[in-house]
C-alpha cells in the first residue's frame, strides 16, 4: 500500500477527479463520466456505463422474431422505427421475402420522420447544455407535430412497434400524406428560424468551432459513424452506400465536411433535416397502391445460418446480427450500435480542452443512453 | 489598426447575432396564435385522442354482455412478457357437449409495453385497444384487470 502511494507522481497528485453523471443534466440519462482534472483542463475521460442494462441481447434469445422488433424500440429510443426496420430486415432477408414496394416507400417515410424529430430533440437539448433554454421549448414544440402524425398513423407517440415482418402493422392512415405536407411546409419556415436563434449565435460560436476536433483517420479508426463521422468527412452513409427499402430510387446528398469539430457536428445535423424533407418530398405524392403487409406463417422460423442488416439511424450505423438454429428464437442475437461506438471516441476528442466544453463536445455526439448500455 | 478593426467588427457582429435571436423570440410576443400550450386537466373534455391510440386493452362487450373471445390463448403465446393470463374452465353447453371457455382474462398493465401483438395476432378479434390514457392509481394491485365482465358469455356465432 505504501509503494503505491510512494509511486503517485506529483502529476498525478495534482489532478482532481470527479464523477459527471450518473444523475447529471448534460448526459441526457444514467452516463457517469470520471473525469480527471489539471485545473479546469480535461485530462481523461473515462466512462462507465451499465446504469441501465436490461440484457436487451440476451432477453431476445428467449423470444419469437415477431417480439424482439418491441425491445429494439427501447434501445435508441429516438430513432425507434428505424431500429424496428433493421431486425425486419434481416429476418426478410433471411426468409427470402419479398415485399411490395408500398411498404418499402412508407418504411422510408417514417424512417426519414424519426431521423427529423430525433434531430429536432437533439437540437432542443444541445441549445439547452449551452445555455440557450429558448431551444429546448422549440425543438420540442416542431417535434410534436411529428410525434402526431405517429400517433394518427402507428398508435403511439415515441415507442412506435409499427413494424413486423413482412411490413408494417396497420395501412397508413387517410390523412397521412395531407399532414406530412402540412408540417414540411411548416418546418421549411421555421428551420431558417432555428440557424438565426443559435446557429448565427456569438456565444455558440466560441463554445463549439475549434473545439473537439475529430480527424479523418480518427473517424475511421475509432468507428464513428452517422453525422458525427461525416463531418469528419468519413463518407459512412448507409442509405448511400447500401440502400435498404426505398433509398436507392430518391436522390439526396450526403453531408460531408472536413474540420470534424464541435461546429460541424452540429450543421451536418441540421442540413440533414433538410436532406430528410427532401427525400420526403421526393416519395410522399406517389406512395404506390398494394398490401401494407405480406402474409407470413404465424410462427416465424429462420432457416439456420447467419445473417446481418445495417441501417442508418439518426445517429449512425445500427448492425443487426442474427444467429439461428433453425428454431422459432434466435440463438443469438448482437446488436452493433452507433451510441456505444461513437462514446468510445470521448476520450480522445475532450482531452486537453476544458471541462464546460466536455459538455459542448456530449452534446454534440448525440448519445442515447439506453442504446450504449442495451 | 487591423487589429482594433477586427476586434470592434467582433464586437458589432457579436450584439447584432444576439439581436437576431433575441428578433425569433421577441416575435413571439406579437403572434400569440402560433402558442401550442394546451391546458391539460381543463381541456379533458374536448380532447380527443386518436383512434387508434394505443391506450390499454380492453374486451369489447355487446349489450347483452357476450364477448368473442373463445379462451384459445393466442394472445397469451404472443405476448413477449406475460401480460396476459388466461384462466379456462369447462362448460356444458346446451347440447350436452363439454367446452373450454374462459373464466377469466387477466391483464396486468403495469406490465404491458403496448406492442399490440395480442390485439393483432387475435384470431375473434375479441381485443381492442381503448382511448383512455390516464392510468395512474394508487395502488399497484388496481393495475391488475380482468377484462372479460362478471357473468359474460361467449358471442353466438364465434367459434
Amino acid at each position: 500500500m505504501e509503494e503505491k502511494v510512494k509511486n503517485i507522481t506529483t502529476e498525478e497528485q495534482q489532478e482532481y477527479v470527479i464523477n459527471m453523471g450518473p444523475q447529471h443534466p448534460s448526459t441526457h440519462g444514467v452516463l457517469r463520466l470520471v473525469v480527471s482534472l489539471k485545473g479546469e483542463t480535461v485530462k481523461s475521460v473515462q466512462p462507465h456505463i451499465g446504469y441501465i442494462h436490461r440484457g436487451i441481447e440476451k432477453m431476445c434469445e428467449s423470444i419469437t422474431y415477431p417480439q424482439v422488433i418491441h425491445l429494439t424500440d427501447r434501445m435508441d429510443y429516438l430513432s425507434a422505427h428505424i431500429n424496428n426496420e433493421a431486425v425486419c430486415l434481416a429476418v426478410e432477408k433471411a426468409l427470402e421475402v419479398e415485399i411490395s414496394d408500398r411498404i418499402k416507400v412508407i418504411r422510408t417515410l417514417m424512417s426519414e420522420l424519426t431521423r427529423i424529430q430525433s434531430h429536432q430533440l437533439w437540437w432542443a437539448s444541445f441549445g439547452m447544455d449551452l445555455g440557450g433554454l429558448t431551444c429546448f421549448f422549440y425543438g420540442l414544440r416542431d417535434r410534436e407535430k411529428i410525434l402526431d402524425i405517429f400517433e394518427e398513423t402507428c398508435g403511439s407517440r415515441m415507442i412506435v412497434s409499427y413494424n413486423c415482418p413482412g411490413g408494417v402493422m396497420y395501412d397508413l392512415h387517410p390523412d397521412f400524406a395531407k399532414k406530412v405536407k402540412e408540417f414540411i411546409r411548416y418546418f421549411r419556415k421555421i428551420l431558417p428560424e432555428y440557424n438565426q436563434l443559435l446557429t448565427g449565435n456569438v456565444i455558440f460560436h466560441e463554445r463549439s468551432k475549434g473545439i473537439g476536433n475529430l480527424s479523418l483517420e480518427d473517424a475511421i479508426s475509432f468507428g464513428i459513424t452517422g453525422p458525427s463521422g461525416r463531418a469528419s468527412g468519413f463518407s459512412c452513409d448507409v442509405r448511400k452506400h447500401e440502400p435498404y427499402s426505398a433509398y436507392d430510387r430518391v436522390t439526396f446528398k450526403e453531408i460531408l465536411y472536413t474540420q470534424g469539430d464541435t461546429y460541424h457536428r452540429y450543421v451536418a445535423r441540421i442540413e440533414e433535416m433538410w436532406e430528410s424533407m427532401n427525400i420526403i418530398e421526393q416519395l410522399i405524392d406517389n406512395i404506390p397502391e398494394g398490401p401494407f403487409a405480406v402474409k407470413m406463417k404465424p410462427v416465424i422460423k429462420l432457416p439456420e445460418g447467419e445473417y446481418y442488416q445495417r441501417v442508418e439511424t439518426a445517429r449512425g450505423e445500427l448492425g443487426v446480427y442474427v444467429i439461428s438454429d433453425g428454431n422459432k428464437n434466435p440463438y443469438r442475437v448482437k446488436f452493433r450500435s452507433p451510441n456505444f461506438v461513437n462514446l468510445s471516441v470521448l476520450n480522445h476528442i475532450a482531452k486537453g480542452f476544458k471541462i464546460a466544453d466536455l459538455v459542448a463536445i456530449g452534446g454534440s455526439l448525440d448519445l442515447v443512453i439506453p442504446d450504449i448500455d442495451r | 489598426m487591423r487589429s482594433i478593426i477586427e476586434y470592434l467588427k467582433e464586437i458589432v457582429f457579436g450584439v447584432w447575432s444576439l439581436m437576431q435571436g433575441m428578433k425569433v423570440t421577441g416575435s413571439y410576443f406579437f403572434r400569440p396564435s402560433t402558442i401550442v400550450t394546451q391546458k391539460y386537466p381543463d381541456n379533458r373534455k374536448e380532447l380527443v385522442m386518436y383512434e387508434r391510440f394505443k391506450g390499454e386493452v380492453v374486451m369489447p362487450h355487446n349489450e347483452k354482455n357476450e364477448h368473442k373471445c373463445t379462451g384459445c390463448g393466442i394472445c397469451e403465446l404472443n405476448c413477449p412478457n406475460g401480460t396476459i393470463e388466461i384462466i379456462s374452465k369447462t362448460i356444458v353447453t346446451e347440447d350436452g357437449k363439454k367446452k373450454k371457455a374462459i373464466d377469466k382474462h387477466i391483464y396486468r398493465l403495469g406490465m404491458c409495453t403496448f406492442c399490440a401483438l395480442c390485439v393483432k395476432t387475435c384470431p375473434s378479434n375479441a381485443l381492442a385497444f381503448s382511448q383512455g390514457f390516464e392510468h395512474a392509481v394508487f395502488n399497484r394491485a388496481l393495475l391488475i384487470k380482468t377484462l372479460n365482465k362478471p357473468g359474460s358469455q361467449l358471442m353466438k356465432g364465434v367459434e
